[in-house]
């Protein structure tokens, strides 16, 4: 039986320098509320897990010149209670609050959600809605990296092994943009999503919109960014033709597969709907920024 | 198979124990320290029925490595009473029958008191989301949000 290495390196180095040395396969742990369920069933194997919590900053959240830095590891309920961010970055926070229990909230990381690279993740839209980046370290040093670019498909992640992502950085806000993020499930929580709407709207002082972001989360193999939504959104107040073009773009988008959650018709149908209603919210909370 | 030693808070008291890296927090509250309050139910973080307080946070003792407690302070069900005297949570608890089996109820305990520390008057509501990640398959769960609703009232006239 093969005995199974745990490390806590305490600076970003010496995580890089584990995951570059490690022989076999080395997962990294945050929370780690999605890696040990797929560690207790067996769906994964690895020979070492290399737990960044001891490393300094890798959770907490700080403000740089109006921008959100936070550390990947911070536990969601952390995020939930900064005000700062919350009355920044709304449609980020109620994202990443829907994963789960109390409990799982008091553990799940944003690093977690979206390195585990489920098609349904929460934040992952909210967060490429927000134009949000990833700081990651590796042996070739630090890089930024726009959130989309780092899921490819279900489980699977564009970072190399000797990669982790140590923090999240969401920019300044503009003035008069807000974001939110709906999803559909069958109960009233703790479910997966069916469909997930992130939208991130900045108006001008007469209320249209100027600039947009339309993301999709659960109905493709990754979370969807959609231009044709934020180009139906762009240059207009929130009026029927924009909805109806919006809620055209999204159905559009969408490449879902069928599941016990919801067929393929019918999530494409939901699309439509969560993302004019999260438009709706978006809209709103930006126009009350006037 | 090498084995972690690991220096922790458990109910107040400093508490040291040796594991291996792939037992969770619940395993060894459980099986090593012989703290059997917390249960295992589903080992997925699904059902609460391991909730333990982990520095202030609520957390499914299921979902952690026992090695991730270095240095941490725990709370399990277990430090709730003081002697004989329980906690109003656990006195209102048996006041309204607010168990059956009695497996979901440490967690369940355990959960509603980290709800009172940061919400002394919590609404029915409010009450129901936080427990929504603390399966019960006998009450229906009405008596269990009585019974915390009853303690949060008695707790605030204290």
């Amino acid at each position: 039986m093969r005995t199974l290495g745990y490390a806590a390196p305490s600076t970003v180095e010496d995580a890089v320098r584990v995951l570059s040395g490690a022989s076999g396969v080395a997962k990294v742990l945050s929370g780690g509320t999605d890696l040990l369920v797929q560690l207790r069933s067996g769906r994964i194997k690895p020979d070492l897990i290399v737990d960044t919590k001891k490393i300094p900053g890798i959770s907490g959240i700080r403000e740089e010149d109006g921008a959100f830095v936070i550390g990947a590891a911070t536990p969601g309920a952390v995020i939930g209670e900064h005000a700062a961010l919350r009355q920044a970055w709304p449609g980020v926070v109620e994202a990443t609050n829907l994963i789960g229990s109390t409990q799982v909230q008091g553990r799940a990381s944003l690093a977690g959600n979206l390195c585990n690279a489920s098609p349904a993740a929460d934040s992952v839209p909210a967060l490429i809605a927000a134009r949000a980046t990833c700081l990651i370290a590796g042996a070739s040093g630090q890089r930024e990296a726009p959130v989309e670019s780092i899921t490819t498909g279900p489980g699977r992640t564009s970072l190399k092994r000797d990669e982790f992502i140590i923090a999240f950085r969401l920019p300044k806000r503009t003035p008069r943009s807000a974001d939110a993020y709906l999803r559909f499930i069958p109960r009233t929580e703790m479910d997966i999503a069916v469909v997930g709407a992130g939208i991130n709207v900045t108006l001008d002082a007469s209320g249209v919109c100027t600039d947009a972001r339309v993301v999709l989360g659960a109905v493709a193999p990754t979370a969807v960014l959609v231009p044709e939504g934020a180009a139906a959104l762009i240059g207009r107040t929130l009026d029927d033709t924009a909805l109806a073009a919006l809620d055209r773009a999204a159905r559009g988008a969408c490449k879902p597969i069928d599941d016990k959650r919801g067929t393929i018709e019918y999530r494409i149908k939901v699309a439509g709907v969560m993302a004019r209603r999260a438009a709706a919210i978006a809209y709103a909370r930006a126009g009350e920024r006037q | 198979m090498s084995k972690h030693h690991v220096t922790t808070t458990i109910n107040g008291e400093p508490t040291e124990f040796l594991c291996e890296a792939q037992l969770t927090l619940l395993d060894v509250l459980r099986d090593e320290l012989r703290l059997t309050g917390s249960k295992e139910g589903c080992s997925s973080g699904d059902c609460g029925a391991c909730s333990v307080m982990v520095d202030g946070r609520l957390v499914c003792s299921c979902l952690m490595l026992a090695v991730e407690a270095e240095g941490h302070a725990i709370e399990t069900v277990e430090g709730m009473a003081h002697g004989h005297d329980l906690h109003p949570l656990q006195r209102k608890f048996l006041e309204h029958a607010a168990l059956q089996c009695g497996f979901c109820t440490p967690g369940v305990l355990v959960a509603a008191k980290a709800l009172l520390e940061r919400n002394p008057d919590p609404t029915e509501t409010e009450a129901r989301y936080w427990l929504a990640g603390n399966l019960c398959r006998c009450t229906g769960y009405d008596k269990i949000i009585r019974a915390v609703l009853d303690a949060a009232t008695e707790m605030r006239a204290t």
